[in-house]
């Protein structure tokens, strides 16, 4: 199977679903580039390359430039999401939210129900999140937690280049308005993408690797740093379940369950501030529906209660890292059951 | 454009359905049969339905937290809406939305939204959909004087020139945004010059006054069905009422609200009418008759009606989930 980047799969799924249905729109910033520029539109394809080659290949008409208008993006997506389109919504960086909170939370999440269930919204909408790029409090941040406590979203954490493409897929085809979180620290990292298309339906978790000490639950780019803690907590002799849910929005409690019911302990990472987080949710599902499983505390490694810094020093001790999971499983091995 | 006696009669019904029905819904507010809270459109009649005059069920618009005159001028079903309104099983929106969320997408109405500014960018959307689909139809984003003071406004406007769509920005500028005068918060001198230098042409008119409303309509959509791009109409009708139903109003004086009594555009519609003798009287008064025992079936069906089944509390949050 070849091997495909992130960045490449994600490229991959939007071409071959535009392909697939006509109604299927691209629209954000620079998703082309070059517009109104003394050279040629269509050169840039997103500030990371995500959207490259698909001015040229569909033309202006489907990939479309827009000013940087948030509110105007999200708003104008829901519009034609409503009236028969499938569009595919980018907001450069997750952090640019703020601007279009509106159209997100208190439209496009509750036309369907507000509207007694006739209204259709099928509205991706596409982000980057993430530290790790010394980009400073205003472009490094996660909120996933923000997206998933909205009823009517469902939000979707890939964590590796076949899941991206699996359930960008499945995104675009589903008809919920749907978040699309991409982890920048990934769109490097290489997978076996197979070449034709393929869905990965939402609510389903999977296990990347199997253990019987302790789980660890993580989503999006934090699997690369669990699964870096499992890897060096093996040569320790101790083996750990890595659990990623994929989508924290339906959220796959039984895979959770599951897993800690065989180890008995559980650590959940979470780049993002600790209240009111993914990581606070899943400790507090397991706590009420797992209480007989485990023998130990729940451990939870996030980030402080602070805005993300900037100087690389104080960034690398913001982050979650493969050395703070591992001794936060040692930790709850302590334990005697 | 010369418009056909069964054309005047269908503005008309209109006019005073939305008439009625607000007046309905005061009183049905008052009773404490209404949940929550109503925005009413006494005085401004004559705008949404010179709006809507010349527009299909394919055409769509998106509308404000002030928005039964909108549905009413858009031909949503009035008994659907009472019901709504009143938290009722068979309302337009199974009684999940209330006052300020009736939609009907079958009508081409995209929801009332409660939130000031709303509806532009949703507009500007819907209107893409029509111009990547060349139907010649076109979305009318309704907001107020309040809401043309959003930044969802502006962006809504700036990307609707930028992209072209055929969107329709109708600013009912009706002298107030909540208790806070247009003349204070609005601070360009005209909203209409405002919309115009964003790169689209933009009119005031008088929205008391049907026809005026309705021609100012026509050269929008003489554009907008041509794929021509965006238009602007600053359409004034004052608030007859507070900004909701039981607002005492301390901040109008009593001759103001008089003066606005007599701005009446459904007194003045139907003198013109019967001045030029397109219509008689006995056309009026059954009219009349017809819309006052359409309100009344509704609100009789409102009362009856049960609430929704606790069963539809957790339904169509998703398609699937």
């Amino acid at each position: 199977m070849p091997k495909k980047s992130y960045r490449e799969a994600i490229n991959e799924a939007l071409r071959q679903e535009m392909n697939r249905d006509a109604r299927v729109i691209v629209l954000g910033e620079d998703v082309a580039g070059g517009n109104g520029a003394s050279g040629n539109a269509g050169t840039v394809g997103g500030v990371m390359g995500v959207t490259a080659g698909l001015h040229t290949e569909f033309g202006g008409e489907r990939v479309i430039d827009t000013p940087i208008s948030e509110s105007a993006i999200i708003g104008a997506a829901n519009g034609a999401a409503m009236t028969g389109m499938r569009p595919v919504a980018e907001i450069m960086f997750v952090d640019f939210v703020g601007v279009c909170f509106d159209q997100i939370y208190n439209q496009a999440a509750k036309f369907r129900y507000m509207f007694g269930g006739k209204a259709t919204t099928p509205l991706v909408i596409r982000s980057m999140i993430g530290g790790g790029l010394r980009a400073g409090a205003q472009h490094s941040q996660t909120l996933h937690p923000l997206f998933t406590m909205v009823p009517g979203l469902k939000v979707v954490m890939p964590s590796n280049a076949y899941d991206a493409k699996g359930l960008l897929t499945q995104a675009i085809r589903d008809d919920d308005p749907v978040v699309f979180l991409e982890s920048k620290i990934l769109y490097d990292t290489q997978a076996d993408v197979p070449d034709e298309a393929y869905t990965i339906p939402f609510g389903e978790g999977e296990y990347i690797r199997e253990g019987d000490d302790v789980t660890i639950v993580a989503v999006g780019g934090d699997i690369m740093r669990a699964s870096a803690a499992a890897d060096a907590l093996e040569k320790e002799g101790i083996t750990c379940d890595v659990v990623d849910p994929r989508t924290t929005s339906p959220l796959d409690e039984e895979i959770i369950l599951e897993s800690v019911e065989n180890t008995g302990r559980l650590v959940v990472v979470d780049e993002s501030p600790p209240r009111c987080s993914f990581a606070s949710d899943v400790s507090s599902i397991v706590a009420d529906k797992g209480f007989s499983f485990v023998k130990a505390p729940i451990k939870k490694v996030t980030c402080p209660h602070t805005p993300v810094p900037f100087a690389p020093t104080l960034e690398d001790a913001f982050l979650p890292n493969p050395d703070r999971i591992a001794q936060a499983v040692r930790d709850v091995l302590k334990y005697d059951s | 454009m010369q418009l056909s006696r069964d054309e005047l009669k269908r503005a008309y019904r209109r006019m005073f359905t939305i008439r009625c029905f607000e007046e309905r819904v005061e009183k049905e507010f008052a009773a404490g049969n209404i949940p929550g809270f109503a925005h009413v459109y006494l005085g401004q009649e004559a705008s949404g339905v010179g709006i809507c005059h010349d527009l299909t069920d394919e055409d769509y618009i998106g509308s404000t937290h002030r928005g039964h005159g909108h549905c009413i001028s858009k031909g949503c079903d009035v008994k659907g809406m009472m019901l709504e309104i009143f938290g009722k099983s068979g309302g337009l929106c199974e009684g999940k939305g209330g006052s300020m969320h009736i939609a009907d997408l079958s009508k081409g109405m995209l929801g009332a939204n409660a939130i000031v500014g709303g509806a532009p960018p949703i507009a500007v959307g819907a209107a893409l959909t029509q111009k990547l689909n060349k139907t010649g139809k076109v979305a009318v984003a309704f907001t107020g004087d309040g809401g043309s003071n959003q930044g969802t406004c502006f962006e809504a406007m700036n990307m609707a020139v930028v992209l072209g769509a055929p969107c329709v920005f109708v600013i009912e500028n009706n002298g107030y945004g909540e208790f806070t005068g247009s003349s204070y918060a609005v601070g360009a001198p005209s909203i209409a010059e405002r919309a115009r230098a964003f790169g689209m042409p933009a009119e005031t008119v008088d929205g008391t006054d049907f026809f005026a409303v309705r021609d100012a309509m026509a050269n929008a959509l003489e554009r907008g069905r041509a794929g021509e791009g965006p238009y602007a109409i600053e359409s004034q009708c004052p608030r007859y009422l507070g900004h909701f139903v039981g607002d005492p109003q301390a901040y109008r004086t009593k001759e103001e609200l008089e003066e606005t009594r007599n701005r009446d555009g459904i007194r003045n519609f139907k003198e013109r009418v019967l001045e030029v003798g397109l219509l008689e009287q006995s056309d009026f008064d059954e009219l009349d008759k017809e819309v006052l025992q359409e309100v009344e079936d509704a609100v009789k069906a409102a009362l009856a009606a049960p609430f929704p089944s606790l069963d539809a509390l957790e339904t169509n949050v998703y398609l699937n989930y």
